[in-house]
């Protein structure tokens, strides 16, 4: 009896501990200006609770059920996951289409998808080469000013300035690659992160280029085939809306610009999943699991990391100059160290190297907490308790089997 | 004449004020089995990381010689390039294998000079062109061949890592094989294999010897491997070679067993053979 009570009493003092400055105290606002009032009756209440609760786990944790198992995946998980995905490509090509689906709803669809782009573009680093890159948003950056800085200047459009902007940010991975050769783990992870912020530093700096703070604005939107989704087209150019006799509508842009992203998305996914069946992509496996048995084996191990460095910032480029398009406007405030954050979150959740995986983890945490926008502060409590859960049911990732790239009767 | 396949000549290799390896010269031979013995800490290890090129002797040099009478300085390579150009393959003490791939793809990543050449850095196998699908298809093959001779195949799609010790390491050697060495490198193949295991390895590494016709330079502590299938055995002591020849001769020499079993203080308390 005396060890639950002294562990509950320990995590009370915690508590109270912890409850004393984020409750205890409050700003009021008097006549006289402001005082500090006390609320400790709330510091007793969190701590009470904490020792009720930690004293009734201890007593009747052996009668509690444990957390419920996940149903065991069936045994041919491997085709139903290729059915799946086929299901889930169908069922977002006909998505704008659907009675429900509504500006907002498509809205936010296009903007889970760039987050699946981009997670499936830092999967190649992460997930395959197992390079742990925590500053891939400066790639994402890169590809938006490429995309508006192009584009202003020159007045290229777009469809020119998207395979651009994927060049330079791949460029910017090969350089950015280079001091973290030598890396590993997580020492990787703080330079890139460190590089980054450099990137974001410069942006918010360089005031005669890129505007500094107040980014850029006005930035072209794209145009189908030379068909512009304004409401009056330029000189020399017919607007979408005429040319298939439809009435203008605001919503054209959005859904065309769902089907552009899901364009993208489908070709880094494509991409992906046949570059993993190629030396390169087994190369770049072969050195998340050893580096050294690697170079035994005649494999440069330089090449194999700055190859996927370079595609991965490229998928990212292409992702940043469509965000650039997108939004219109784009200042270094998109590009902060939390969407790194965001990103590889999504690829870890996923279960590192899963592409499906990777889908599911960015609904769930780009959307879900768009789509319960209602709920407001409690979003990020519903947020970190749905992560301690995925952590907890599933430590590997949502989907982390691994399918063998090659079976000894395929080749034939 | 033909000049042997590895020539070691007064390597020395210095950790420190430590001498790993010291003024150390051998030879090795196509088609030989030569053996590395000594106590523990006699620089067995520290001479293979030299001539696989994971370290850089400071001194001596050390040169592979091809039947087409090409030759490669190995202290001056970096290791990619001895097993990519100079074709020096190893395995590793502690196996080192691809432990989430599956047996077939850690053989397919060691045949990635060719595979990589023949998919165009990519862009053919990005394509799917029939170029690089055929040299999947013999990449293939050559795996397959390897897994039947170290009966393997029942294991292709396996997990490599979830494979018995024993079958790690016929895999690790198999898949040194894959990317066609001239002369390979193994560290203590008969490491942690029960008699049964060792006698088939034996089998292996003279088939290796005589169907494939490529050196073997070999580490081992096991001695019924040593004196088995040797053809030359080099004692390492203290990072000297201290003899040389083959496993008979090698037997009795008188400084081998003192290096082994230390020198009698007297005749009385000798030390007993440990």
């Amino acid at each position: 009896m005396r060890g639950p009570v002294r562990d509950a009493a320990l995590a009370a003092f915690v508590a109270a501990a912890l409850a004393l400055p984020m409750l205890g105290f409050r700003l009021v606002d008097s006549a006289s200006g402001l005082t500090l009032a006390g609320r400790f009756d709330l510091v007793a209440w969190a701590a009470g609770l904490v020792f009720a609760g930690r004293l009734g786990l201890r007593l009747l944790g052996g009668l509690l059920p444990s957390l419920p198992a996940l149903p065991a995946p069936p045994a041919r998980l491997g085709d139903m996951r290729r059915h799946a995905g086929w299901a889930l490509t169908a069922f977002a090509l006909v998505l704008p289409f659907l009675p429900f689906a509504d500006r907002n709803l498509v809205d936010k669809a296009t903007l889970v998808l760039i987050y699946v782009m981009l997670g499936w573009g830092l999967n190649i680093v992460v997930g395959l080469a197992g390079l742990l890159d925590l500053g891939f948003v400066a790639f994402y950056a890169v590809g938006a000013y490429s995309y508006a800085l192009l584009s202003q200047t020159f007045g290229l459009s777009f469809w020119v300035c998207l395979p651009l902007a994927g060049l330079f940010a791949a460029l910017f991975g090969l350089v950015l690659g280079f001091p973290v050769l030598r890396l590993r783990g997580d020492y990787i992870a703080i330079v890139t992160m460190g590089l980054g912020e450099i990137i974001r530093v410069v942006l918010q700096n360089w005031q005669d280029v890129t505007g500094g703070p107040n980014g850029i604005t006005g930035i072209e939107r794209p145009s189908l085939f030379g068909l512009s989704f304004k409401a009056t087209a330029p000189e020399g150019q017919r607007t979408f809306a005429e040319f298939f006799g439809l009435e203008f509508s605001g919503d054209h842009r959005v859904i065309f610009l769902y089907f552009l992203i899901l364009a993208l998305a489908l070709a880094t996914n494509l991409f992906t999943l046949r570059i993993r069946r190629l030396p390169v992509g087994r190369a770049w496996e072969a050195l998340r699991e050893d580096e050294i048995a690697c170079r035994s084996l005649g494999i440069n191990p330089t090449m194999v990391k700055l190859s996927a460095f370079a595609l991965g910032a490229m998928f990212a480029g292409f992702a940043g100059s469509f965000f650039a398009t997108r939004q219109g406007f784009i200042s270094p405030e998109s590009f902060t160290f939390h969407e790194s954050a965001v990103i590889l979150a999504i690829v870890v959740l996923g279960g590192m190297g899963s592409q499906i995986g990777i889908v599911l983890a960015a609904l769930l945490l780009v959307g879900l907490p768009e789509w319960f926008r209602e709920l407001q502060q409690f979003r990020m409590l519903a947020f970190g308790g749905a992560m301690v859960l995925i952590m907890l049911w599933k430590p590997a990732g949502l989907l982390s089997r691994r399918d063998p790239t090659i079976r000894l009767g395929d080749a034939g | 004449m033909t000049r042997p396949l590895l020539a070691v000549e007064h390597v020395g290799m210095r950790f420190g004020g430590l001498f790993a390896v010291n003024d150390l010269s051998f030879e090795a031979g196509q088609g030989e089995i030569t053996a590395v013995i000594g106590p523990n800490g006699a620089g067995k290890t520290t001479l293979f990381n030299c001539i696989t090129g994971f370290y850089k002797p400071q001194v001596g040099r050390m040169t592979l010689s091809h039947p087409d009478g090409a030759s490669f300085l190995l202290e001056r390579l970096d290791d990619h390039v001895i097993t990519r150009r100079a074709r020096v393959a190893r395995t590793f003490q502690n196996i080192r294998l691809f432990a989430k791939m599956s047996v077939l793809e850690n053989l397919m990543v060691a045949q990635h000079k060719r595979l990589m050449a023949a998919s165009l850095f990519s862009v053919a196998g990005l394509l799917g062109l029939g170029r690089y699908r055929n040299a999947e298809r013999d990449a293939v093959e050559l795996a397959r061949h390897w897994l039947e001779r170290v009966d393997l195949l029942d294991f292709a799609d396996v997990e490599a890592g979830s494979l018995p010790y024993g079958h790690q390491r016929r895999l690790e050697i198999a898949r040194a094989m894959c990317t066609g060495p001239l002369l390979l490198c193994l560290d203590e193949p008969a490491a942690g294999l029960n008699p049964r295991e060792s006698a088939e390895l034996n089998v292996l590494l003279r088939s290796i010897r005589d169907r494939d016709g490529i050196g073997l330079l070999l580490i081992e502590h096991d001695m019924s491997v040593v004196m088995e299938i040797s053809d030359r055995v080099v004692v390492l002591d203290y990072g000297r070679k201290i003899a040389e020849g083959t496993p008979a001769q090698v037997k009795g020499d008188p400084a081998v067993i003192r290096a082994y079993l230390g020198e009698p203080d007297d005749a009385e308390t000798g030390r007993p053979p440990c």
